[in-house]
């Protein structure tokens, strides 16, 4: 018994080898596939109209790190998630003027929009928010998208009844930072930094938050 | 003709109905506009031609495609739609089904299949090709997706589709699985199928070539890809370049075991 046990060890350890040698010759390693991947990045795309292919030869380091956790199916680890929310963070810039609203019925025409920076449109497309593309918002709105969290009510669950009031100025600022730029506040979110990535304007950016907020807005009702 | 008349008739009720949706609730409206669409599909039209242009003698060497090898040898077009993309010996290359008729254009037609590649899509010879595709996809249709892993490239190329399908970028940061990697999602009113397992039965990769009523064009897989990489905010995918093909493999692969509905027709 002992003997036919030990010769069995022995053959799945030999198999074991086997496998992991073959595995090695004809399996490339996660390095290989990564720089035969930008390889193929780079033959493959070209400029087309107002977008370029260096773009994807200068991705920055937060979507790198998020595409290979992704790819690997493996969240971030604690430690490195905090580390890319702070160097986002850092980048947010406030408003210029202090304010923080702008006006909601502009925030929604903004919200609506979902053009700018396809390789069909041009450097005079005035770029949109795409936030109906992921957000309710507006119930009146029925065709919203569910990638994002129901906006509905925004500002209500929040208590805000005035956004100048300093009670309600860590809410103000979070909405105004995870507009501008969303990994500021989750390392690897869906969303895209608006601010951030110059997609919208700082006064784009003031209506978008009135309209979350403005007790006025839709949202809100 | 009848056929065209009466498909022309569908679509004009279409539109109609969409006018009149107003006074129902607006997703009643939807579903029944969406019903309407399996009446009849324009990719018909599409499928007749390419038939006829698989037969036809054309190009600088007056020669027909029916020596065509796509994969289960020359001249055989029943069920090869879903087993590509596959590696091709002859050319070294893993090949998607417009990547390898562009390789017969070229070598039998003796057409030249880098200008036909920047062609863009409904203009020329790239008319030609989506007909083609669409007619050999038909002839696939109902068959179970059965794409190749067995050689070295094919598994490379899945691994690179892999990560071409997850990476972030662009001034939005968005990736393909920004969009088809959660289940039961939706960009506006649109339902986005999770690409990263099997989506099922005629869905996602499985559904393309497809008529789009949208927009009143037949689209192939290669137009589908770009259209998904412009609104991606990405660049210019080349046609069948190997990132298109990479992600074709995964698709692919990912849908292995579901039938094919292609060509399909779409909002």
């Amino acid at each position: 018994m002992t003997k036919i046990n030990s010769k069995l060890r022995t053959s799945l350890a030999v198999g074991a080898v086997a496998l992991l040698a073959v595995g090695c010759a004809s399996v490339p390693s996660t390095l290989d596939f990564k720089a035969l991947t930008q390889q193929i990045v780079k033959a493959s795309f070209r400029d087309e109209g107002i977008v370029k292919a260096s773009i994807l030869a200068n991705i920055d380091e937060s979507n790198q790190v998020c595409s290979e956790a992704d790819a690997n199916g493996k969240p971030l680890d604690e430690k490195t998630a905090q580390a890319i929310e702070a160097a986002n963070l850092k980048t947010i810039k406030w408003p210029s003027n202090g304010k923080f609203l702008g006006d909601w019925k502009e925030g929604e025409k903004i919200a609506q929009n979902g053009r700018g920076l396809t390789f069909t449109d041009d450097d005079k497309t005035v770029n949109g928010g795409n936030c109906y593309n992921c957000h309710q918002m507006d119930p009146k709105e029925i065709s919203y998208g569910t990638i994002g969290p129901s906006l509905y009510n925004y500002g209500k669950i929040r208590s805000v009844s005035n956004p100048d009031s300093p009670d309600v100025k860590l809410i103000v600022e979070y909405t105004w930072g995870k507009i501008w730029n969303s990994k500021a506040y989750n390392a690897c979110s869906n969303m895209p930094r608006a601010g951030h990535n110059g997609i919208l304007s700082e006064d784009q950016v003031r209506h978008l938050v009135a309209l979350l907020l403005d007790p006025q807005s839709p949202v809100n009702k | 003709m009848k056929h065209t008349l009466s498909i022309l008739l569908t679509l004009g009720s279409m539109t109609l109905s969409l006018g009149s949706l107003a006074q129902k609730t607006a997703s009643q409206g939807i579903d029944e506009y969406r019903a309407m669409l399996q009446d009849g599909n324009p990719a018909d039209l599409f499928e007749a031609k390419g038939e006829g242009l698989w037969t036809q003698k054309r190009g600088p060497k007056n020669a027909s495609l029916e020596k065509c090898d796509l994969g289960k040898g020359p001249g055989v077009y029943k069920g090869v739609f879903v087993e590509l993309p596959k590696y091709f010996a002859d050319t070294g290359r893993v090949q998607d089904m417009e990547s390898r008729l562009l390789t017969c254009m070229e070598t039998l037609q003796g057409f030249n299949a880098a200008e036909i590649a920047k062609t863009p899509f409904g203009k020329g010879e790239q008319v030609n090709m989506t007909a083609l595709a669409t007619w050999l996809a038909s002839e696939s249709k109902g068959m179970k997706f059965n794409l190749s892993q067995a050689h070295a490239e094919e598994k490379k190329f899945y691994e690179v589709g892999k990560r071409l399908f997850f990476q972030r970028g662009g001034p939005h940061d968005f990736a393909c699985a920004s969009c088809h990697a959660e289940d039961g999602k939706r960009i506006r009113l649109q339902d986005l199928p999770n690409l990263t397992k099997n989506p099922g039965d005629g869905i996602g990769f499985a559904a393309w070539p497809a008529y789009r009523v949208s927009n009143g064009q037949m689209w192939g897989m290669q137009q589908r890809l770009n259209d998904c990489y412009r609104q991606q905010r990405f660049p210019y995918p080349g046609f069948a370049s190997d990132a298109t093909i990479a992600l074709g493999v995964y698709l692919g692969v990912n849908s292995q075991g579901s039938a094919s509905i292609a060509p399909a027709i779409k909002r």
